[in-house]
């Protein structure tokens, strides 16, 4: 049972980072469920029609959702706040039906047989994601994300290329979620289209902005706040949503940046280590 | 830096930008020389502004062409522009304001989209681009404000790292868009000092300003413009005792456009 929770915690917080990711250059993405569900899908293929291996089977599929993010995100970057908030809760529903309708992969009874995938597996991801994102925070990169998010325009007249850092930022982000919905069917053995439900997408844009936008570690904490305290607290079971909703209410009134507000580092520190 | 033989740095050929029937900018050429300090005077709304986008591709020009050392830079896009050596300030100061004075400065270093990964690159290291960026902050007297946030900063010291962080980009052209706008008389001569040194670091300013002492005291050459083309050239005497200059201001009436 607690791997069961640590698992399903681990791949929360992949998706929250994945949402965090695109966060970092200032869009909101509601279509990390759907990068998940195509990595998922994609790695499912490869493992139980091709019989490929686990490991390739992720991380293609993650190369996968990240190529369908670069695709889906060119025209729909210039989008800004709210517009694009609706492009990808459209991309969410949009693949949500395509799955349904793609009968080699099992259309809306599900597609099944993968394995493999276990609580070590989703660990090492974590892992191995977690410092990535940690050594981004020190580095330049992260400066220039911080500026396109303060302003674009301005940003731009600085020489950034601000599409192409916006498009990386999607494209890093899908392929986390794309990590995390391989994982996740592999585990599971058996999923359906609607696994991958707008639900889901916008639960874990909550995580992040519960957890705090400022830093990767918010992400952390709400993704596995959320995630276990259902679970330990059985008797709200029934009242899950309402606890949620309520919660959100009461962090965003009390601490309306998120638990965590700190940034990764002091600016001193940062300053030295970046370029 | 441009060697001396290239007589043009910039040269803007028949420009137009109109918004929607309204025109902004209206048939304007201009050469732009390097080693100068170029002033550019007018009345609200005389176009000013809209030539500093339009230079630096915040607009797209409707007609024209703007070449900057022999590049056709009338439609490339902002970044391209601005890696081409080409930086600007805003009229209504436009900082990352949560980020910090000396964070501020060190986005502008454009050697890292040169070199994305530069740690395999010993000429940007860490501690260079460091260096370069506080040198920035210290010409604009910003050295003991570097960890502040940007958001902090007065008026003044706003509109300072507003230039440092131009300057640190390292641009051949420098664009000001109304430095002094709101400054007291003792901040005003202070940024005269700045802008003589930052002269030293650039090739050519371009300084928009309503201030006349700044513009004497600065420009080697000032155009006059108003509707959208140019009203007269000439040394900062010249323009600013030219009739049409002083009508434009003014009305008609004769007095000093101080």
């Amino acid at each position: 049972m607690i791997a069961d929770h640590l698992f399903f915690a681990g791949i929360n917080t992949l998706l929250a980072w994945s949402v965090y990711v695109v966060l970092l250059s200032g869009s909101l993405s509601f279509a990390q469920g759907a990068f998940m569900a195509l990595g998922c899908y994609c790695a499912g293929v490869l493992t139980v029609k091709l019989g490929w291996p686990l490991l390739p089977a992720t991380l293609v599929a993650g190369v996968f959702s990240a190529v369908i993010a670069f695709l889906v995100g060119y025209p729909t970057v210039k989008l800004k706040g709210i517009y694009f908030i609706l492009v990808t809760l459209g991309v969410t529903v949009c693949v949500r039906v395509l799955l349904e309708n793609f009968k080699f992969i099992g259309g809306v009874g599900g597609f099944g047989g993968m394995h493999g995938a276990d609580v070590y597996a989703v660990a090492a991801t974590l892992g191995g994601v977690g410092g990535l994102l940690y050594l981004f925070s020190l580095g330049s990169w992260q400066r220039i994300c911080d500026a396109v998010r303060e302003d674009e325009l301005v940003a731009a007249s600085m020489g950034i290329n601000v599409v192409m850092v916006k498009l990386l930022t999607i494209a890093t982000g899908a392929f986390i979620a794309g990590l995390a919905g391989s994982l996740y069917g592999h585990y599971m053995n058996f999923v359906r289209p609607e696994n991958f439900d707008v639900l889901l997408s916008i639960y874990v844009v909550l995580y992040v902005v519960l957890g705090g936008v400022n830093n990767m570690w918010g992400s952390l904490l709400g993704a596995f706040v959320m995630t276990l305290l259902p679970e330990y607290f059985r008797i709200l079971a029934e009242w899950r949503p309402t606890v949620f909703g309520l919660s959100i209410l009461l962090i965003l009134l009390l601490r309306p940046q998120g638990i965590l507000q700190f940034r990764t580092l002091t600016v001193k520190k940062r300053g030295a280590l970046g370029s | 830096m441009t060697p001396p033989h290239e007589k043009h740095l910039m040269r803007i050929e028949h420009l137009s930008k109109d918004f929607g029937g309204i025109s902004a900018i209206n048939d304007l050429s201009l050469d732009v020389n390097a080693g100068e300090l170029l002033g550019i005077i007018g009345p609200n709304g005389a176009g000013k502004t809209a030539l500093i986008n339009t230079i630096t591709g915040f607009y797209q020009a409707s007609s024209g062409q703007i070449h900057f050392e022999q590049q056709d830079i009338t439609h490339l896009s902002i970044h391209d522009i601005a890696m081409l050596g080409i930086g600007r300030t805003f009229q209504n100061i436009r900082l990352f304001k949560r980020l910090s004075v000396l964070e501020n400065v060190l986005v502008a270093r454009k050697s890292f989209f040169r070199h994305p990964f530069q740690w395999f690159n010993r000429q940007s290291s860490p501690r260079q681009q460091m260096d370069a960026a506080l040198a920035c902050l210290s010409i604009l007297n910003l050295s003991e404000k570097i960890n502040q946030s940007a958001a902090s900063l007065s008026y003044g010291d706003a509109r300072r790292l507003e230039i440092a962080r131009a300057l640190a980009g390292e641009p051949k052209m420098l664009l000001l868009d109304e430095p002094a706008a709101g400054m007291n008389e003792f901040e005003t001569q202070q940024l005269i000092e700045d802008i003589q040194i930052i002269r030293s670091q650039v090739s050519c300013v371009i300084l928009i300003e309503h201030d006349m002492n700044l513009i004497r005291a600065l420009s080697t050459r000032v155009v006059a413009m108003d509707f959208g083309s140019k009203l007269c050239e000439g040394t900062a005497q010249e323009v600013l005792s030219h009739p049409e200059v002083l009508s434009a201001y003014l009305g008609d009436e004769e007095e000093d456009v101080d």
